[in-house]
């Protein structure tokens, strides 16, 4: 992770229902970048910070665990 | 011609129409079942539960029918007859349906945050309060303790074990059973429109924002041994409870050992839907106009609601006592996941909390006390059915 960049991680396991940011995109904190599912029920990930969104590391439909990386925000 | 009319006065004199017009609340009941289904269908409302229930009532209360005629064997020619839901009902008068449920809600439940924090066992105890209170309550309302302690049980929000317990317990003089399902069944669906102000009622702004340390990862072997030890020492504790945590736990284990996938698999979906056919059908079916156009039903309807909103209550101020016991370390919110919907209750707790701090996730922490609330009802139930089962 280089300096100024802010990773986002899975804060619980489950399946990414949707990704709601592109690579690029200005974010303001608050805004959602993915929607998870765990449990058979929608949860927010949302930006902790404003930043740019650098990089993604997840697509719709794959599974992940706890504090795995989903978004990089610059 | 005058054969003709002979002929259709016969064959209309024989049938329903001719038979329904004895008692008004038959027809109040069949609008009730068709009101029932357009909640069902139209509203979303469970409808894998509220459809074969609603169904069940439908065909209750049709005259003439001889669904529910007990068996008649004649020795002699080895024939006989007996009505198609008197024999699917057996699975309810016997409590074979809620024990079959609950081993797929075993095969469905990862208990690992429960394993992780095993604190959650106190607040899935604390939720089970209103089961206690509404006893009383119902005692003074002038029901028999048997049925009382049956209907305390809708306070920990579990279909199977109220059926279950209903069955053993609220059967004789009248069989409240119906009213207590349905009870059941309803606050289940409506936990969250009931829950979320109780949680706040109880809870501080402060209180709500805490964020939980992530639950340490729970070994393959740690959930293997859980549910045969669980089953050992809960069942050689409340031997009454058999049943029901024994079923959990083999589903449970049928998830967990990594060997048995199809059985899970089984378990948690194609038999699960089988029997809730059969246990939607055969509720349904005993709400019949004499039994359940009642006040008694009123009554156990208003209790039911009472018992919840006092569970959900027992869970969250246990929560708060939790919150500062540990120095702010646990959210009281996850307390409320104490009685035993899941994951509906758990799912309340992620919600209420992320609206007041959107980068909080509750879900996973509010599983712990929801699991521990299957297992907590289920000892609840297993207690009055031995203290009152005679």
């Amino acid at each position: 992770m280089g300096a100024g960049e802010t990773p986002v991680n899975s804060p619980m396991p489950g399946s990414i229902f949707k990704v709601e940011c592109t690579v690029g995109q200005s974010v303001k904190a608050g805004d959602v970048l993915i929607v998870l599912e765990a449990m058979k029920m929608e949860i927010e990930v949302s930006a902790p910070v404003d930043g740019t969104v650098k990089a993604i590391a997840v697509s719709t439909g794959a599974t992940v665990n706890t504090d795995d990386l989903l978004v990089t925000l610059g | 011609m005058e054969f003709f009319s002979e002929v259709m006065t016969a064959i209309l004199g024989s049938s329903g129409f001719a038979a329904i017009p004895t008692d008004w609340r038959q027809l109040l009941m069949i609008v009730i079942a068709c009101v029932l289904l357009y909640l069902g269908i139209g509203k979303g409302f469970e409808p894998l539960l509220l459809v074969p229930i609603a169904f069940g009532m439908l065909l209750a209360n049709l005259p003439l029918t001889g669904l529910f005629n007990e068996p008649v064997v004649d020795a002699a020619t080895h024939t006989g007859s007996v009505g198609f839901m008197w024999v699917i009902y057996q699975g309810v008068q016997y409590a074979i349906y809620p024990s079959i449920i609950f081993m797929g809600i075993g095969a469905m439940t990862d208990f690992g945050p429960l394993l992780a924090n095993p604190m959650s066992l106190l607040l899935g105890a604390a939720a089970q309060l209103g089961i206690f209170t509404a006893f009383l309550l119902a005692l003074v309302l002038g029901f028999t303790p048997a049925q009382a302690a049956a209907i305390g049980v809708i306070g920990g929000a579990d279909g199977p074990t109220a059926i279950l317990t209903a069955s053993k317990l609220a059967t004789n003089p009248v069989n409240l059973l119906p009213a207590i399902a349905i009870a059941a069944y309803s606050y289940m669906a409506l936990i969250p429109l009931i829950q979320p102000p109780i949680m706040k009622l109880l809870t501080t702004k402060e209180m709500r924002k805490v964020k939980m340390t992530q639950l340490r990862p729970v070994s393959k072997t740690e959930k293997i041994i859980f549910p045969v030890l669980v089953t050992i020492f809960v069942i050689l504790l409340v031997p009454d409870t058999a049943p029901l945590i024994g079923m959990l736990m083999l589903g449970n284990l049928f998830r967990e050992c990594g060997v048995c996938d199809r059985l899970s698999d089984t378990a948690q979906n194609a038999l699960m839907n089988i029997v809730t056919i059969a246990l939607g059908l055969s509720v349904g079916f005993k709400a019949t106009y004499d039994s359940f156009l009642t006040w008694d039903t009123i009554k156990i309807i208003l209790l039911g609601l009472l018992a919840f909103c006092l569970s959900t209550a027992g869970g969250v101020i246990f929560g708060d006592i939790m919150y500062f016991a540990t120095g702010g370390k646990v959210n009281p919110l996850i307390g409320s996941a104490g009685v035993s919907a899941v994951p509906m209750a758990a799912r309340v707790s992620q919600v209420v909390g992320q609206k007041e701090n959107p980068s909080n996730f509750l879900l996973m922490h509010a599983m712990g006390p929801n699991v521990a609330g299957v297992i907590g009802s289920a000892v609840a139930a297993g207690f009055m059915i031995k203290v009152f089962g005679g």
